[in-house]
C-alpha cells in the first residue's frame, strides 16, 4: 500500500502551476481501495481520489461525470490507455473514459473534468484546493 | 402486356440462375421488357442454403429479392406458380398453364433440374421424398415428426446435406446409402472419403457404401429397403438425393437439340439450336457438361445478359472447386483434385487420429499448385484456390502448404499478396481490388457491410472467410486496430485467457495482468477477467471489488441519479405471502419504488449505496438471498404454474424451475443467462425466448437453447427431445460450461451460437453426443461451482470490513449523496430526469 510513501502528482492545475491554495486533508490511505477509487466530501464539493497501487500513483478529479451530471466517477473502473499508459477512469453509467492527468475525455466526446494535485504523507492523503 | 416497344425477353424459370439473369440484364441494359414465368409458388430463393430452413431460417430469409422488387421495377413482370406448358417457335410465343400467351423476341430457359429418382420398385411409396424445394422440405418436416429411422439415398454433396437435415429434424442416427465405393465421388478420392466416413460416423451417421437398392418395401408406406447383397434396412422415411436430371422436357417438346443423357445443347454463347433461345444453369449442356453448382450458372446468366446488351462474352468452362461444412466437418476440393502421376506429383497428409486429410497436386517441377482435397480442416482452402487460380509461386517446401510452416514465417502467399484482379467471390465476380477499395474508400469494415456494398459473399458464401481476411488485412495494412483480443492490455482472446488462468491456477486480476498483460488494465479487461475468475474459482467477487463492473462492485444495479436497485431471488417466480409482506415493509422503510420485473421477481429501486447492507440484512433475515440481477450470471428461471394447478399442465414446471434456478444461481458467465420452464406446449413461460428453455411433453421434457429476447429476438433451438429431468440437468451442465468457457466477453448464448462453425448441429454433437469427450469434465466442473455457491450478500452483511465499502463519502460514511433527488409519480418515487 505504501502508506509511508510521499507522492505528489504534478498535474496541470493547482500547486504545480503556482495557483494559490493549500493542501487539504482528504482521507487516509486505507480509505481508498488499491487500484480503485473513492469519493471524499469537501463542503459542497465531491472529489474522486484514485490509487494506482501497482505503480504507486495517486490522482484526484471531480466526482461528477460531465455527460449526465452524475456523481459517480469515484465508482468507475480505473486503467490505462496507450503505450504511454495514460491513467484513466471509466464512468459506470455509459463508460465515457477520462484521462486522470489532463481530465480530457478519451472516448471521443468534448468533455473535460477538473483534476487536482494529490500528496500522500504519513498515511494521509491531501488534495491541493 | 408489352405497352412499350421494347423487345421482350421471356425467362422460363425463377430459380437462382433465372433470377440472377434478370438482375444482370436489368443492370446491363434498360432496353428490354422482361417477363418471367416460375413454376414454384414463391419468387426465387437461395437453394444453396436450403438446409438452413431446418435451422430456423424462414422461406422469407432465403428469398433472393427484397419484397416489392418485382413491383418496383417497371420493365419486369413475374408470374409465379404458373409453369410454361409449350413453346411455339414458329409464332414466337409461349403458352402458360394458366392460359397466358406471351410473345417473345428472346427466350431464356432457366428451368434448372429435378432430383434424379432411380427406377426402383416401390419408390412411389408414402414416406419417400426428394430434397429440392422448400415444398419438399415442408413435406419432409411434417413426416419426420412421426418418424424414428430415416435414410438418405445418395452419398454425394446433396445427400450428405439431406442427412444433416434429418439430424436437425430429430432423426438421431440417419443412414446414408451410396452406390459407389466412396462418399462424394465427384469431389474427393478414396483416402479422403475414408477420413470423412470416420468423422461422420462419430457424428451419428450410419454409412452404407457399395449398396445397390433393389426394392423399397412396405404396405403403402415405406418400411424397409432391400439391397442386392441380400441385406435389408428398416426405416420410416427415405430421402432420395441420387443426383440431378436437367429439366429439358419443354425444350424437347419444342424440338430443340438435347443431349443423349439429357440437358439442352448450347454453344459458348449459351445459344440453343434456335439462336433466339438460350439455356442457362443446370438445364444447359455446354461442352458435354452439366454444371450442378450455382456459380457457373451465374456466369452463364452473365454471358447471355452481356450479349443481349450488345457485348461479347463466352462461357469457357468453370472452376468447380467447392468447400462446404458437412455437419461440422470441412470438406473441400479445388482445382484439379484428381490429377496424378505422371502429370503431377502428389503430397498427402493424413491424420487418422484427428480425422484430417489433405492432398495437394503440384507440377512436376514443384513450382505451381494444380489442385487438391481437404477433409476435416479446410482453413487453407481459399488461399490454396487462389494459389491455383492466380498461378502464385509455391514456397520452396511445398509441403508447408498442408503442414503449415515449421520455421516461423507463414507458409505460401498471404491473402494480401494476391494480385488486384484475383477473383475472390466467383458467384458475384468480385475482385480483391473491389473489396479492398470498399474498405479504403467507403470505410466498410464488416462482412455484412461488404455484402451490401459489393455483393461479395452473397452467393454460396464460400468466400466469406477470405473476404473477412481481406477486410482485416486491408485495415491492418493501414494501421487500424482489429485483432480479436480482449483489449489493448492482453494479446489473448477470452477463451485463451480462461485456459491460461485454469492451467496456472491464477486467482487474482493482479497476477493475470502481471503474467500476461501490460499497462494498468481497463474497464474492458477487468470485468472480463473478473468473470473468468468467478467462473473458474467461484470466490466471492467482493475480494476483488475494484475489478468488477460497477453493478458487481456494489452488488446492485446502478440507476439514474446514482442510486441502486435491489432484486432478491424469487426462484421460479414462486413467493409466499409472508415474504411479499417483507418486501413491502422493506420498500416502505427505505422509501423504494417497487416494480414487478420481466423475470417474475420484484425490483426495489432508489436505494442509497449506504443503505444497501441494511436493506439486505433485513431481506436475508426473512429468508431471501441475492438475485444476481447485477451480474453477468444466471438471472431467473421463469415458470408457468404447471400441473399443480393448471388443467393443461403435463408436469410440475414450477418445482423444476426452482430446482434449476437454485442449481445455477450465482454462476458467472460471459453474459447474463435466463431460463424458462413451461408445463406444456402452450409455453406460457415463454421458455423459447430464453438462453435455455425446458418444455414439458407427454414423455418427459424438451430442451431448447440459445434463445434471446432483447433487441434482436431469436427463438431457442431444440437440443434434445423427450428427456427426463436428470438428463435435462446433465445436458444443461455441459451446455453452460461449454458456453462459459468459449464465448467472447458480453456475448449472449444466441450470438455465441450464431458465430459457431457448424452451428446447432455442432452444438448438439458436442453437448448431446459428447463429440469432444468433454461431457464428464464439464459436469464435474459445474458440480464444483454448484457446491461452492454462497450468497454473496450474506457474506457482505456478515462482514464489517465488507460493509464499510458501501458508503458514498469515505471521509463522512453516514452522509448520503446530497445530489440524489426524486420526483413522484403514481404515488411512488421516480428518479429525477437527467
Amino acid at each position: 500500500m505504501g502508506s509511508n510513501a510521499t507522492t505528489v502528482n504534478k498535474t496541470n492545475t493547482g500547486a504545480a502551476s503556482g495557483k494559490p491554495g493549500k493542501w487539504l486533508l482528504a482521507c487516509h490511505v486505507e480509505d481508498i481501495p488499491a487500484d480503485g477509487g473513492a469519493c471524499v466530501s469537501f463542503g459542497e464539493e465531491q472529489i474522486a481520489i484514485f490509487h494506482f497501487s501497482r505503480r504507486g500513483q495517486w490522482y484526484a478529479t471531480e466526482n461528477r461525470c460531465p455527460h449526465k451530471q452524475q456523481m459517480v466517477l469515484s465508482r468507475g473502473m480505473t486503467g490505462s490507455a496507450g503505450e504511454q499508459c495514460e491513467p484513466k477512469v471509466a464512468c459506470p453509467f455509459h463508460k465515457k473514459t477520462f484521462s486522470l492527468l489532463t481530465g480530457e475525455c478519451l472516448s471521443g466526446d468534448d468533455y473535460r473534468i477538473r483534476t487536482y494535485p494529490v500528496k500522500v504523507k504519513d498515511g494521509k492523503v491531501y488534495i491541493w484546493g | 402486356m408489352n405497352s412499350s416497344n421494347k423487345p421482350v425477353v421471356v425467362v422460363i424459370g425463377n430459380g437462382m440462375v433465372g433470377h440472377k439473369f434478370c438482375e444482370k440484364l436489368m443492370a446491363a441494359s434498360t432496353s428490354f421488357q422482361i417477363v418471367v414465368f416460375g413454376e414454384e409458388p414463391r419468387p426465387a430463393y437461395d437453394r444453396v442454403h436450403l438446409s438452413e430452413y431446418f435451422n430456423g431460417k424462414s422461406a422469407n430469409d432465403l428469398s433472393l429479392s427484397m419484397a416489392g422488387w418485382f413491383d418496383a421495377e417497371q420493365d419486369i413482370v413475374l408470374h409465379i406458380g404458373d409453369p410454361v406448358r409449350e413453346i411455339d417457335r414458329t409464332a414466337k410465343v409461349i403458352h402458360s398453364r394458366k392460359g397466358i400467351v406471351q410473345p417473345y423476341d428472346f427466350l431464356v430457359l432457366a428451368t434448372g433440374s429435378a432430383a434424379f429418382v432411380p427406377d426402383i420398385p416401390g419408390i412411389e411409396k408414402q414416406g419417400v421424398f426428394v430434397y429440392r424445394t422448400i415444398e419438399d422440405l415442408d413435406l419432409i418436416r411434417d413426416y419426420a415428426r412421426e418418424a424414428r429411422n430415416g435414410a438418405v439415398m445418395g452419398g454425394g454433396l446433396l445427400g450428405l446435406e439431406a442427412a444433416k437435415a434429418l439430424l436437425d429434424l430429430g432423426i438421431s442416427h440417419p443412414h446414408v446409402i451410396e452406390f459407389a465405393s466412396r462418399l462424394m465421388p465427384r469431389q474427393i478420392d478414396s483416402a479422403g472419403s475414408h477420413i470423412l466416413e470416420g468423422r461422420l460416423k462419430k457424428l451419428g451417421l450410419q454409412l452404407h457404401l457399395n449398396k445397390t437398392t433393389l426394392a423399397v418395401e412396405g404396405e403403402g408406406k415405406v418400411r424397409s429397403l432391400r439391397f442386392a447383397d441380400d441385406t435389408s434396412l428398416d426405416l420410416d422415411m427415405l430421402v432420395i438425393s441420387a443426383g440431378i436430371r436437367p429439366r429439358d422436357e419443354l425444350a424437347r417438346l419444342a424440338g430443340l437439340q438435347v443431349g443423349t443423357r439429357g440437358g439442352i445443347l448450347v454453344n459458348e454463347k449459351m445459344q440453343t439450336s434456335d439462336p433466339q433461345i438460350f439455356a442457362i444453369g443446370e438445364c444447359a449442356l455446354v461442352a458435354g457438361m452439366i454444371y450442378g453448382l450455382v456459380a457457373p450458372g451465374y456466369e452463364m446468366a452473365d454471358v447471355v445478359a452481356a450479349n443481349l446488351a450488345g457485348g461479347h462474352k463466352s462461357f469457357t468452362g468453370f472452376d468447380m472447386s467447392t468447400k462446404l461444412k458437412l455437419i461440422g466437418v470441412d470438406v473441400a476440393s479445388f482445382g484439379d483434385a484428381f490429377v496424378s502421376e505422371p502429370d503431377s506429383r502428389t503430397i498427402v497428409f493424413e491424420d487418422r487420429h484427428k480425422g484430417i486429410y489433405k492432398r495437394i497436386n503440384i507440377t512436376g517441377d514443384g513450382t505451381r499448385l494444380l489442385g487438391g482435397i481437404l477433409i476435416g480442416d479446410a482453413a487453407a482452402y481459399n488461399m490454396l484456390l487462389q494459389t491455383v487460380n492466380n498461378r502464385l509461386p509455391l514456397p520452396p517446401d511445398p509441403e508447408d502448404l498442408v503442414l503449415g510452416s515449421r520455421g516461423g514465417a507463414s507458409a505460401g502467399a498471404g491473402v494480401m499478396d494476391l494480385p488486384d484482379e484475383a477473383l475472390i467471390c466467383s458467384c458475384e465476380s468480385v475482385t480483391k481490388a473491389a473489396i479492398c477499395s470498399a474498405v479504403m474508400e467507403k470505410n466498410i469494415e464488416t462482412i455484412d457491410g461488404m455484402k451490401k456494398c459489393t455483393k461479395a459473399g452473397t452467393g454460396c458464401g464460400g468466400c466469406v472467410p477470405l473476404v473477412k481476411d481481406l477486410i482485416s488485412g486491408t485495415l491492418k495494412a493501414n494501421g487500424r486496430y482489429i485483432r480479436n483480443v480482449i483489449c489493448e492490455h492482453f494479446d489473448q482472446s477470452r477463451q485463451e485467457l480462461l485456459d491460461l488462468i485454469k492451467l496456472h491456477t491464477v486467482k487474482t486480476y493482479d497476477e493475470v495482468l502481471g503474467r500476461w498483460g501490460k499497462g494498468d488494465g481497463c474497464e474492458v479487461c477487468k470485468p472480463a477477467v473478473a468473470s473468468i475468475l468467478a467462473s473458474c474459482w467461484n470466490d466471492n467477487i467482493q475480494q476483488q471489488a475494484v475489478i468488477q463492473d460497477s453493478n458487481d462492485r456494489y452488488l446492485a444495479n446502478i440507476q439514474k441519479g446514482g442510486t441502486y436497485s435491489v432484486v432478491p431471488r424469487i426462484p421460479g417466480g414462486e413467493i409466499t405471502p409472508e415474504k411479499l409482506i417483507v418486501l413491502g415493509k422493506v420498500a416502505k422503510k427505505y422509501n423504494l419504488y417497487t416494480k414487478i420485473t420481466g423475470g417474475q421477481r420484484i425490483d426495489l429501486f432508489g436505494a442509497h449505496v449506504s443503505d444497501l447492507p441494511n436493506i439486505w440484512e433485513e431481506l436475508i433475515a426473512a429468508g431471501f438471498e441475492s438475485g444476481h440481477a447485477y451480474g453477468k450470471a444466471l438471472r431467473t428461471v421463469k415458470s408457468c404454474v404447471g400441473s399443480t394447478w393448471c388443467r393443461f399442465g403435463l408436469h410440475d414446471s414450477v418445482s423444476f424451475a426452482i430446482e434449476v434456478e437454485e442449481r445455477y444461481r450465482g454462476i458467472r458467465a460471459p453474459h447474463k443467462i435466463k431460463g424458462g420452464v413451461s408445463g406444456c406446449i402452450r409455453e406460457c413461460a415463454e421458455a423459447q425466448s430464453k438462453d435455455f428453455g425446458i418444455i414439458a411433453t407427454e414423455k418427459g421434457w424438451n430442451l431448447y437453447v440459445c434463445g434471446n429476447g432483447g433487441s434482436k429476438p431469436q427463438h431457442a433451438q431444440l437440443l434434445a427431445t423427450d428427456i427426463d429431468k436428470a438428463t435435462v440437468v446433465r445436458l444443461l451442465d455441459r451446455f453452460l460450461m461449454f458456453y462459459i468457457q468459449t464465448a467472447d466477453p458480453l456475448t449472449r448464448t444466441a450470438t455465441w451460437l450464431n458465430k459457431m462453425d457448424g452451428s446447432m448441429s455442432y452444438l448438439k454433437n458436442v453437448v448431446v453426443e459428447d463429440s469432444l469427450g468433454m461431457g464428464a469434465q464439464w459436469e464435474a466442473e459445474m458440480q464444483t461451482l454448484v457446491d461452492s455457491y454462497k450468497c454473496e450478500w450474506k457474506e457482505v452483511v456478515d462482514s464489517p470490513a465488507l460493509r464499510q465499502r458501501f458508503v458514498h463519502f469515505v471521509n463522512a460514511p453516514r452522509k448520503k449523496d446530497p445530489t440524489v433527488a426524486f420526483d413522484s409519480m403514481r404515488g411512488q418515487i421516480k428518479a429525477k430526469e437527467w
